[in-house]
């Protein structure tokens, strides 16, 4: 997937038009090797900012929030496999999860690429 | 923060930096996973500059059998071994290598986070004859792994007749390196000590042979699949060194020092708890704190976690209180991570033994 087709949130994760949640390659690069991955059941629902998958690295365990609300419709079964494609591709085979969306609408209310390419520079450091 | 001397080097390879103990450390340098597998299978090389170098010169030998329990008596010139400090109740001051160069003359390698509290112990349990004296200018590097000795072999040829926890002085343009045969990764390799801007040298010619820079993360997961204990995680001043599983280094038959008396007593009655080590039958990476459960009963605590990059599973240990988990019992064993009880199996140590390659 193109970033620029994404939308992003302030806690790194980005989301597509048709619902498909991942991590942004800024954070895949915090989180460091990507060691498991516990993605969402489907049919659970979420609210928007409600924590939604793990994620754990060597040194550290990381929750991922749902980006908008809405309720699980696919898992990614290969990052539960091989989490490693999580660092590898987070943008394409590295998603997490899919998502119906409460209102799709929310997703507008996100970062751009560009918007969020800004937020790094001034959040992070 | 304290800085090491390779600090720049590590800042210039890109390295992410972490406060470790008071000093500024990489954590990592292209990522933990790929740098354990180097260890694992090629070679690795570690900043040690922040641990303690300290000599012992004169009545040495009376001093350290009297403030370390393991039996001095049983090193001979240009060997070492691996002892403990202990407190008079038997509580871990903390765990170190002693060296012996001859019996007025001893270099000790204690913990960074310790270095301030063992340099003042020894010194107030030291008698008129013994001088004890940090070195504050030096720097250290441990380079580890199978073709250690082949990166070695350029460098310092001098030192590759090196047998396991043996030390020795070696000349180096114009200055002297000590190069010890011992690490903390299960590996083969060394450990060098000299003065800091002779290892600053040193450093990128080691690179160059072949070895790859490695951070305090691989250092973590390397140790913890040995079952090593880390100071600060595994010992502290509130477990004894029998609950600790460390009676290995304990010499009751050497003859008094410092912590037998109270040792010997809890040797009698059996340690209250003791170090386990688990590892988990499903997804997940115990951590620090995460709660010990047997038989759904909260036992003790895990005091280091982690994956292991080698057997691709959650290992870790930790203190458990061995009337409400006795060793062997037959039970189901959990580390309770974020909520849930993962379900664990105890495991002995080390998790990791290195596989016997036949041609």
């Amino acid at each position: 997937m193109n970033p620029n087709d994404l939308r992003f949130t302030k806690t790194h994760e980005w989301i597509a038009a048709d619902g498909t949640v991942g991590i942004s390659d800024h954070a895949q690069h915090e989180i460091t090797d990507v060691v498991f991955v516990d993605p969402p059941k489907e049919g659970k629902t979420f609210k928007a900012e409600e924590p939604a998958c793990a994620v754990e690295s060597v040194k550290a365990a990381f929750d991922i929030y749902a980006p908008v609300a809405g309720v699980v419709t696919a898992a990614n079964k290969d990052v539960a496999a091989n989490p490693a494609l999580v660092n590898q591709s987070p943008y394409e085979k590295g998603w997490l999860y899919k998502l119906t969306m409460t209102s799709p609408s929310d997703r507008d209310k996100l970062m751009t690429h560009a918007q969020y390419q800004e937020f790094l520079k001034t959040a992070t450091h | 923060m304290k800085k090491t001397p390779f600090n720049d080097l590590h800042k210039q390879a890109g390295a992410r930096l972490i406060d470790f103990g008071g000093w500024e450390m990489p954590v990592q340098f292209q990522g933990i996973l790929a740098e354990h597998k180097a260890v694992r299978e090629k070679a690795g090389l570690f900043d040690i500059a922040h641990m303690g170098q300290v000599w012992v010169w004169g009545e040495a030998f009376d001093f350290l059998q009297k403030v370390t329990t393991n039996d001095v008596s049983k090193l001979k010139p240009g060997q070492g071994q691996y002892t403990l400090l202990c407190r008079e109740d038997g509580c871990v001051v903390d765990d170190l290598y002693v060296y012996k160069f001859d019996e007025h003359r001893y270099f000790l390698v204690v913990n960074a986070s310790r270095r301030g509290v063992d340099v003042p112990w020894l010194k107030s349990h030291a008698a008129a004859g013994v001088k004890i004296e940090e070195r504050m200018d030096g720097a250290g590097l441990a380079l580890q792994g199978p073709s250690a000795e082949a990166v070695g072999r350029f460098l310092f040829p001098g030192a590759l007749h090196l047998k396991k926890n043996e030390i020795m002085e070696l000349p180096w343009e114009g200055s002297t390196l000590i190069v010890s045969c011992t690490g903390y990764t299960g590996e083969e390799g060394f450990e060098i000590f000299g003065e800091a801007p002779v290892l600053v040298a040193l450093y990128p010619r080691i690179l160059a042979a072949g070895a790859v820079p490695c951070g305090l993360g691989a250092r973590d997961t390397l140790r913890l699949e040995m079952g090593y204990r880390l100071y600060g995680n595994d010992l502290d001043e509130k477990h004894s060194a029998l609950e600790a599983g460390l009676s290995w280094v304990v010499k009751f038959e050497k003859g008094d020092f410092l912590g037998r008396e109270s040792l010997l007593r809890e040797k009698e009655k059996g340690p209250a708890r003791r170090i386990a080590a688990f590892k988990l039958k499903e997804k997940g990476v115990p951590r620090h704190g995460h709660e010990i459960l047997f038989n759904g009963r909260r036992v003790g605590e895990v005091t280091s976690g982690t994956f292991s990059p080698s057997l691709s599973v959650g290992i870790g240990m930790g203190y458990v209180d061995n009337a409400a988990f006795p060793k062997g019992a037959e039970g189901s064993l959990a580390v309770k991570i974020h909520d849930r009880a993962v379900p664990a199996e105890a495991a002995a140590l080390p998790f990791y033994v290195k596989p016997v390659h036949v041609l």
